[in-house]
Formats: structure tokens, C-alpha cells, sequence
């Protein structure tokens, strides 16, 4: 690239990147300035009255520790789930030729054109039967059909890409299917399944419209938000907002290098 | 016996999924489809009739697929761009490409939250534009009165949540293509622009259907960024549907709506594998 050409290339590069960065900037200003922050005019782009105390004020509301607490228990039931039936599902995929193969990945496929989280609407009736509604545990087993097809698939080819002969040497060697699939098998497919595990979690954290549809008064984080909007302050919002993003920074940055790989798995 | 038992054992081992996906997702399906057909017990189309002669009903039709008609193509061409970027840096690339997908984790609800921040009325677009003289004092954005700019704070809120998911999968779909094909174009003299269209664009024929697929069936579903914007300024499907559930405690209207979503979704998804239809002899 010549010099111009360079310089136009990565200014672009550094306008994507702000373009990504500077609004989570500026919501967690919005989430640190508290009350007086949200009044303030003109809106300085330095943190200037930024304190921990607003942060603690929204904490300290009633209802949202609660919340925050029906979300992780939401999504480690979708994680666990999701990878607990996904990865079998993936295994058998990967590693048998059998009837009924194709019109399974063809349902698995076939979630993608369904609004799922939607389809939670008659589970209403159902979850109030058998005592799941208004519960986390039921939210997350709504956000594992969200999930599930993609753990099944990326475990899929995970097992896939582990060759065979590893696990024959292990038979030959006296180990029976499940200790050479424990010991051979699992360690090598541990990071890739890890990383599905952390993007069902995710999946879950930040679902809105079944967790809301499905609970009244154990709400998760995002369907509390979503009942309070209407009548809580700006600030109180914004605190709501960036507290929603921050775990998700992190998981995102855990699963980096497995991101492409798994979504190019996924599409095949 | 072990044969036996070797035969089963795939079987054993998607049966518990099967079982998930049936209860959770093939059962509420068919629940949805029944009950948006009866009234009280007794079949009809009456929740179809109440839910399109609601008054917000053609609004929220209306509001729905113009944004999905805005924001999808505009994601396919900023992530299209962005994956050939990528495809250019050579030091930096995964310091880049992590800060690119940083949206993917990011709920609608919380995108919706930072892109209030930024345009309300006392907000950091306000004040930037009151910081260059081009207006008096704090302005709004984002009422029923001024539907326009309510429309564009969705759309950059939008595109700035969900480019990343189509971004993702083109550059995983990018990664698979051979780097010969490309470098033989060159040495035949093709230039950049010529190289993009002929050979990296149909190669990537099968990741760009999928990301389309995904993604407007998820650009259907739009609801909580627009509620965190705009409230219920800017009626859409399945924040009616929400309401009608939720306010209105009328399930078989929600329902009605939910089947309204899922024919869209189905009809896009058809449009998308028939116009983005790969040969058999062409896939990879």
C-alpha cells in the first residue's frame, strides 16, 4: 500500500474501532455520573463528577440484586444444558453414520427460521402447571432451545476434527468407549466446547422477551430493566445498561480465538 | 450384544436433545398456531381480526419491515467491507477484530440504553451539535413528534448491536476460501475491485446467505432496543405482541402475532435460499 492509501486504510480502521467503543464510553459516563451527571449541559466526554456511589445506589434499589441473581442462574442453566444434551447430540453426529442423521441436522438447522424466544408464549400455560413459570430455572430452559442447536453443531464438528484413530489406539490399548472418549477425546475438544459453553451464557444474559413473558416477580436483569424503563430516571438506566454490557465485554474477550472457528462451523 | 448396543447408542445420545427441542420448541409451536385460532376454546379467526384492526397494528407492520429493509443491507455492506479489511492488517488483527465483535455480546436492550445516552435531549449528540452552534439548547430527538429521527437513533442503534454477527460469519466464510484463487487472479493481472466481485463475493455465496438468514430473522424480532429508545413511540410486531401478553393479558392476540412473525421469518428465509441458492457442484 502506498502512503495515502495507508493512511486512508487505517483511519478507517480506527473509525470502526471508535465507532464500536465510544458509546460504551460514554453509557458507563452516563452509568458513573449518577443523577446530577444525566442533568449536566452541555455533556463534557471526560468523567468529571464519575463516582462509584452511583453505581452502588442502583445496587442497592431494590429488586436488582435479585435480578442480577436470576440471570446467572438462567444462564448456567442454559449453559449447562445446552452444552449437556448439545455435545452428546454433536458426538453422535460426528462420530456414527446412521439413519435419521440428515433429518436431524435439518431440524437443527430448521430453529434458525423460527423467532424462538416468541414461541415461549403458550409455554406460559404449561410452565404455571407444572411450577416453572415465574421461576429462573424455567427462563433458562427456554434460553437452552436458543442455544442448543448451536452447541450441537459446534460440538459436531469439534469431535469432527479429532481424529478417529486417537480413540481406535485407546480401544486397542483396553479402554472402554466412554474412558477413551474421557480420556482422549474430552481434553482435546475441552477448549472448543468451553468456548460454546460461555456464548450459551451469553445467549442467556442478554434474552429480554421470554424472560419477561415468562416471569412476574423473579425477573432476570434484562426483564426487570424492560418493566422499569418506563418509569425509572435516566441515570438509573444507564447504570442498568452498562452493567448488562460488562460481563459481556469479558466473555466476548474470552471466547476470541474460538469465535471464528465456531461460526464457521456453524454454517456449514 | 456390543453390536447392539453400538447401533442404539447414537440414537441414545440425541435422544435427549430431541426430547428438549420438542417440548420447548415443536410443542410451543403448535400451541402458538392453535391458540391464535381459537377463541375461549372455540376455533376462529377472531384474534386475527382484532389483532389487524388494531389501530397500532399497520404501524408496527409498517415500522418493522422498513427497518428491517434499512438495517440488513446496510449491515451486509459495512461487514462485507469491514472482513476485507481485516483480511488486510497484518499486525493488530486480533486486537481489531476483538474490538469489531465486541457488540456480539451486547443484549438489544443494553444497545438500545447506550444509544438513549447519546441522543437524548441533554445527551453527548446534543451536545456536540450545541458545541458547534448548530442548535439553541437541549433538544429532542425521540418523541412521537419527530418519528424521523426516532426511526434514525433505532437504525444506528441497530447497526451498531448487530454488524458484528454478520461480520463474524463472513470473515469464519472468508477464512475458507483458497488463497490460490485470489493470487492467481492477480497474476493475470485482475485488479482489487474486479477480484472482489469475480471470485472472493460468489465464494462467499454460502456465508453471506447463512448471515442474512440469521440475521433478518433476528431483525424481525426487533423489540427491546426500540422500547429502550423510543418507549412506545415506535410500535413494532413483537413489542405488540409483548403488550398484548403482558398489558392486555390477551395471549391469543400475542399469539396471532407471534404466527404473523414466524410467517414473515419463514417467507424470508425461503426468499434468501432460493435467490442465494449455491449448485451442488459449488459448494466446498
Amino acid at each position: 500500500m502506498s502512503g495515502l492509501k495507508r493512511t486512508v486504510f487505517w483511519t478507517g480502521v480506527a473509525a470502526l474501532c471508535a465507532w464500536v467503543l465510544v458509546p460504551i464510553w460514554l453509557i458507563g459516563l452516563g452509568a458513573f455520573g449518577g443523577r446530577t451527571g444525566v442533568f449536566r449541559w452541555p455533556k463534557s466526554l471526560w468523567p468529571g463528577d464519575a463516582s462509584l456511589a452511583a453505581l452502588q445506589t442502583f445496587l442497592a434499589v431494590e429488586g436488582v440484586w435479585p435480578a442480577m441473581v436470576n440471570s446467572i442462574i438462567a444462564a448456567l442453566t442454559c449453559m449447562a444444558l445446552s452444552i449437556g444434551l448439545g455435545a452428546p447430540a454433536g458426538y453422535a453426529l460426528a462420530r456414527f453414520s446412521f439413519r435419521g442423521q440428515n433429518t436431524y441436522r435439518l431440524l437443527i438447522l430448521l430453529t434458525r427460521a423460527f423467532p424462538l424466544a416468541i414461541l415461549a408464549l403458550p409455554l406460559t400455560v404449561a410452565f404455571i402447571r407444572i411450577g416453572l413459570y415465574d421461576t429462573a430455572f424455567g427462563v433458562g430452559l427456554v434460553h437452552t432451545a436458543l442455544a442448543l442447536p448451536f452447541a450441537a453443531l459446534v460440538s459436531a464438528s469439534l469431535f469432527q476434527a479429532i481424529p478417529r484413530e486417537l480413540e481406535e489406539a485407546a480401544w486397542v490399548f483396553g479402554c472402554s468407549r466412554w474412558q477413551a472418549f474421557r480420556k482422549v477425546v474430552l481434553p482435546l475438544a475441552l477448549p472448543g466446547i468451553a468456548a460454546a459453553a460461555i456464548f450459551a451464557f451469553v445467549i442467556s444474559w442478554n434474552e429480554v422477551f421470554a424472560a419477561s413473558v415468562l416471569s412476574v416477580k423473579n425477573r432476570t436483569l434484562t426483564a426487570y430493566l424492560l418493566t422499569v424503563l418506563a418509569e425509572s430516571p435516566l441515570h438509573f438506566r444507564f447504570a442498568g445498561g452498562f452493567l448488562l454490557i460488562l460481563p459481556s465485554l469479558a466473555f466476548i474477550f474470552a471466547v476470541r480465538k474460538y469465535l471464528f472457528a465456531m461460526w464457521g462451523i456453524a454454517n456449514r | 450384544m456390543k453390536r447392539t448396543q453400538s447401533r442404539a447408542l447414537p440414537y441414545l445420545l440425541l435422544a435427549p436433545s430431541l426430547v428438549f427441542l420438542t417440548a420447548i420448541f415443536l410443542l410451543p409451536l403448535v400451541q402458538t398456531i392453535a391458540l391464535s385460532f381459537s377463541e375461549s376454546g372455540v376455533a376462529s379467526l377472531g384474534n386475527y381480526r382484532r389483532m389487524v384492526s388494531d389501530l397500532n397494528f399497520g404501524l408496527a407492520l409498517r415500522n418493522t419491515f422498513l427497518l428491517v429493509l434499512v438495517v440488513v443491507p446496510i449491515q451486509l455492506a459495512l461487514a462485507l467491507g469491514m472482513s476485507v479489511m481485516i483480511e488486510k492488517i497484518g499486525r493488530g488483527r486480533d486486537l481489531v477484530l476483538w474490538v469489531w465483535t465486541i457488540p456480539l455480546g451486547v443484549s438489544d436492550l443494553a444497545a438500545g440504553l447506550v444509544w438513549l445516552a447519546i441522543l437524548q435531549d441533554r445527551g453527548y449528540l446534543n451536545s456536540a451539535l450545541y458545541g458547534l452552534g448548530l442548535i439553541e439548547g437541549p433538544t429532542a430527538w425521540l418523541t412521537y413528534e419527530t418519528p424521523g429521527t426516532l426511526f434514525l437513533g433505532v437504525v444506528l442503534a441497530e447497526i451498531w448491536r448487530a454488524t458484528a454477527i454478520v461480520l463474524v460469519i463472513l470473515v469464519a466464510g472468508l477464512q475458507l476460501i483458497p488463497k490460490e484463487y485470489r493470487e492467481a487472479a492477480e497474476v493475470f493481472g485482475a485488479r482489487p475491485w474486479t477480484i472482489f466481485r469475480r471470485i472472493t463475493l460468489p465464494l462467499l455465496k454460502p456465508s453471506i446467505q447463512t448471515a442474512l438468514i440469521l440475521r433478518t430473522v433476528l431483525a424481525f424480532e426487533v423489540f427491546a432496543v426500540v422500547y429502550a429508545i423510543g418507549g412506545t413511540n415506535f410500535p413494532v410486531l413483537v413489542g405488540e405482541a409483548y403488550t398484548w401478553q403482558n398489558a392486555n393479558q390477551n395471549t391469543g392476540v400475542a399469539a396471532a402475532y407471534a404466527m404473523l412473525i414466524v410467517v414473515i421469518s419463514l417467507a424470508a428465509t425461503a426468499i434468501y435460499l432460493r435467490v442465494l441458492r449455491v449448485p451442488a457442484e459449488q459448494q466446498p
